[in-house]
């Protein structure tokens, strides 16, 4: 169409909003415990978890800090620390 | 490091998922967990239509949308017939094995304001699976109670007070009536058991007909829990026997998930969750308890949850 | 081919013509034998569509909803308490751009119930942002329902239609009808291309939620595709004339017009009634010519005050009326003229509520008493003894 008609639009244009602004706590990976079983990945409500071997971090402009991934970790490897900005 | 942090064997790289990241749902959110959890294990070619509530609201604000599948808001009550109008089309075109259908909808969308949309899609039998994302009332406007808010539940609707425990009337039976169709596949699930929702996506979308899923999504905000405890409240109202977790096929009961070694009193479900908090300030409160355990009781014995 | 058939076949076979993906109608009377007819066309293999049997209005409105997003061509039919049930609906169509047809039986709305012909169903929805067809008898029917996909379908539209034919009068009369054909249809009405649909290699969002920062922008594009539709629907029935030879008016067609002092304006199977009228009473000296109104969404304004350059007087014949405020033709005519340098006289006669029949007479009774007056909000026809006044 000629014009716009504002009614539709592209896959995924949520990721302009950095919703990582609103949280106080933050998950910190350690890095130490994990066993690559992505619970983590599988139980973030906002797809914010990703890695490999071992190595899985939050990603911060998205992660509300909702503590999920912290609360699931079988192995104790996330922790929910306030956050100092 | 110990045998259990060994690096397992290769793991494909994590991909994007297909319900992304910058939504508006609150922190820890239920329902875009399980939505999130449904549209990976249902996969990129599907077309999805959703009703009005939170999920469409924290989902898609022009010209925000977290969807990366073919993704489509009508109403509040109607998603399961724009999946029906949806199914016929791709049938026409000849496109209906190489692209499936989802329709989702809240509680209040499904149960409510939706069931007759529903009950013409399930009794025409089209080959839609319904996602009804269960979090116990209308929370988009405000936590107000719906039919499948649960008996003595707060919500701003059914409030307690001096004369009032809350909502007076058990969780409609949705899966039965939906069952009672006699459709292919029905099933509850919860975001409280994660791997077992992906497996009944999967198992639903194989199935040619009308398929459905029951999905508890606990909300931190209108539940007044911490946010971090979502998938820990789910797995409990399982535990208690409150949220059974069954498969009906063809309108029979064909599998069950048994909570015998697992069992827990439905104190440990309601005690974290402000929604209940007027329970717990006195006898009566007690009582009250005994009555939601007695229900517990009825579906653990109906569906023998317990060996 | 010249065929003696029902008004509601006309529809169908039309429909059928054009090839529809996807059809799916809930039965109501006096549009049931649209549905029934097409079912059957369907069940013999003669229309390809996939008929859903839903289980309201409202259902049938979403699944040709679903049926156009996904770039289908879809078809409903309904009239007076099922056009209201998906009302809802309809707005949604008309603010998603998704285009379609739907024909509308006139019946009126109930309460009292009442399952005879008027206009009080088609106006409840004159604000949603949908085309709105007037057709008056059975040959228009079968010519006017290729026309009105292809004002929806075209890509700088992109709007769901109805067309609107009257209950019983038009259903279920018998008249003969000069067939379309498929060949022809084919050309005519091309297969729909959609300005956006769901498709898994383009994955795109529809139906957003939109903030007070984009919604009054939405509303705008609308009023403007509306103002861009008055242009295409004259083309297509340009078009089709051309083609067919058969013309029964864009956005309005006129009657013996071209010395007239005094017109009758109306829409639907009323304006038959009305050219016997008019050449009744033209044998007779009377300067009186007819405006129908095809087109009752967008309200063809310019036009109408064209035609009238030379008018004296326009007496309104309307089959609906807006409780609170007047007859409903008669109040939007008014505004057609209002601060106009020409500004003739209007007056408004509500005709017909509820099926009641319209002899010639009273028309020319209410000439006769509109001959240098105004009057406003008359009931034709009233049974005084009755409503006892």
């Amino acid at each position: 169409m000629s014009k716009p008609i504002l009614t539709s639009v592209g896959p995924g244009t949520s990721k302009v909003n950095k919703t990582g602004a609103w949280r106080t706590l933050v998950p910190v990976f350690k890095h130490d415990a994990c066993n690559d079983c992505r619970i983590c990945v599988q139980v973030c409500p906002d797809a914010c978890v990703s890695g490999e071997d071992s190595v899985y971090n939050a990603n911060l402009d998205f992660c509300k800090g909702c503590g999920i991934c912290a609360y699931e970790c079988p192995v104790d490897d996330i922790e929910m620390v306030l956050e100092v900005k | 490091m110990t045998e259990l942090t060994k690096k397992r064997k290769e793991k494909p790289p994590v991909v994007e998922s297909l319900l992304t990241s910058g939504h508006r749902a609150c922190a820890g959110c239920g329902e875009a967990l399980g939505a999130k959890l449904v549209m990976d294990a249902a996969g990129p070619n599907i077309m999805v239509a959703t009703s009005t509530g939170c999920l469409e609201v924290f989902s898609t604000p022009y010209p925000e949308s977290a969807w990366r599948v073919p993704w489509i808001h009508s109403l509040f009550e109607n998603s399961s017939a724009v999946a029906c109008g949806i199914e016929a089309a791709l049938r026409a075109r000849g496109l209906k094995d190489k692209v499936k259908v989802i329709a989702q909808g809240g509680d209040g969308g499904t149960a409510d304001i939706g069931i007759g949309c529903l009950s013409g899609m399930l009794e025409r039998n089209q080959e839609v699976l319904y996602v009804c994302y269960d979090n116990e009332a209308y929370m988009n406007t405000g936590v107000q109670r719906s039919g499948l808010t649960p008996f003595d539940t707060h919500t701003t609707t059914s409030p307690s007070g001096k004369y009032s425990f809350g909502n007076q009337r058990p969780k409609k039976p949705l899966l039965e009536i939906v069952a009672a169709h006699q459709i292919p596949y029905a099933a509850t699930a919860t975001v409280g058991y994660p791997n077992d929702l992906q497996m009944k996506v999967k198992k639903a979308l194989a199935e040619s007909g009308a398929t459905f899923i029951h999905l508890h999504v606990p909300c931190p905000l209108g539940w007044a829990y911490k946010s971090e405890a979502t998938i820990e409240i789910a797995r409990l109202a399982v535990q208690t026997g409150l949220f059974p977790i069954i498969e009906i096929k063809w309108g029979k009961v064909t599998r069950v998930r048994k909570i015998t070694k697992e069992r827990r009193p439905v104190e440990d479900y309601l005690k974290p969750q402000g929604r209940y908090r007027h329970l717990f300030v006195s006898e009566d409160g007690k009582k009250e308890i005994e009555k939601i355990q007695a229900i517990a009781n009825a579906n653990i014995e109906k569906y023998g949850l317990v060996d | 081919m010249r065929k003696l058939i029902e008004g509601s076949m006309a529809v169908s076979e039309s429909v059928r013509l054009c090839k529809p993906d996807v059809i799916a109608a809930y039965p109501i009377t006096p549009q049931t034998h649209i549905v029934e007819f097409l079912a059957q066309m369907v069940a013999d293999g003669d229309c390809k569509a996939q008929f859903i049997n839903v289980e309201s209005e409202f259902g049938a409105a979403s699944v040709v909803l679903g049926a156009a997003a996904v770039g289908t061509r879809a078809y409903s039919a309904t009239t007076a308490q099922g056009l209201l049930l998906m009302a809802e609906v309809l707005y949604n169509l008309a603010g998603m751009r998704l285009p379609l047809v739907i024909t509308v039986a006139n019946r009126a709305v109930s309460a009292p119930i009442n399952i005879w012909n008027d206009h009080s169903d088609a106006v409840v929805i004159r604000d949603a942002g949908l085309i709105m067809l007037f057709a008056e008898d059975a040959q228009e029917l079968m010519d006017i329902h290729p026309q009105a996909y292809k004002i929806a379908e075209n890509p700088e539209i992109s709007l769901p239609v109805t067309v609107n034919m009257d209950g019983f009068i038009l259903t279920h009369a018998f008249e003969p009808v000069e067939m379309l054909e498929q060949a022809f249809v084919d050309k005519f009405l091309p297969p729909f291309e959609p300005v956006v649909k769901l498709d898994v290699e383009n994955p795109i969002t529809m139906g957003l939620l939109a903030e007070p920062t984009w919604y009054m922008e939405s509303r705008y594009k609308l009023k403007e595709t509306m103002e861009d539709s008055l242009a295409v629907i004259d083309a297509v029935a340009d078009e089709f004339k051309k083609k067919t030879g058969r013309y029964y008016g864009g956005l309005i067609d006129t009657y013996r017009m071209e010395d007239a002092e005094t017109a009758f304006v109306a829409m639907g199977s009323l304006v038959g009634t009305l050219k016997d009228v008019v050449d009744t009473l033209r044998a007779k000296g009377e300067k009186v010519g007819i405006i129908k109104i095809r087109s009752f969404r967008p309200f063809p304004q310019a036009k109408i005050r064209e035609v009238s350059a030379n008018l004296k007087q326009l007496i309104v014949f309307d089959k609906s009326y807006s409780l609170g405020l007047g007859t409903i033709l008669q109040e939007e005519l008014r505004s057609c003229f209002y601060r106009q340098k020409h500004q003739p006289m209007i007056s408004g006669f509500v005709v017909g509520l509820g099926g009641r029949d319209i002899p010639p007479q009273s028309i020319i009774n209410s000439y006769n008493k509109s001959r240098g007056k105004e009057l406003l909000n008359e009931f034709v026809d009233l049974r005084t003894d009755v409503v006892g006044r």
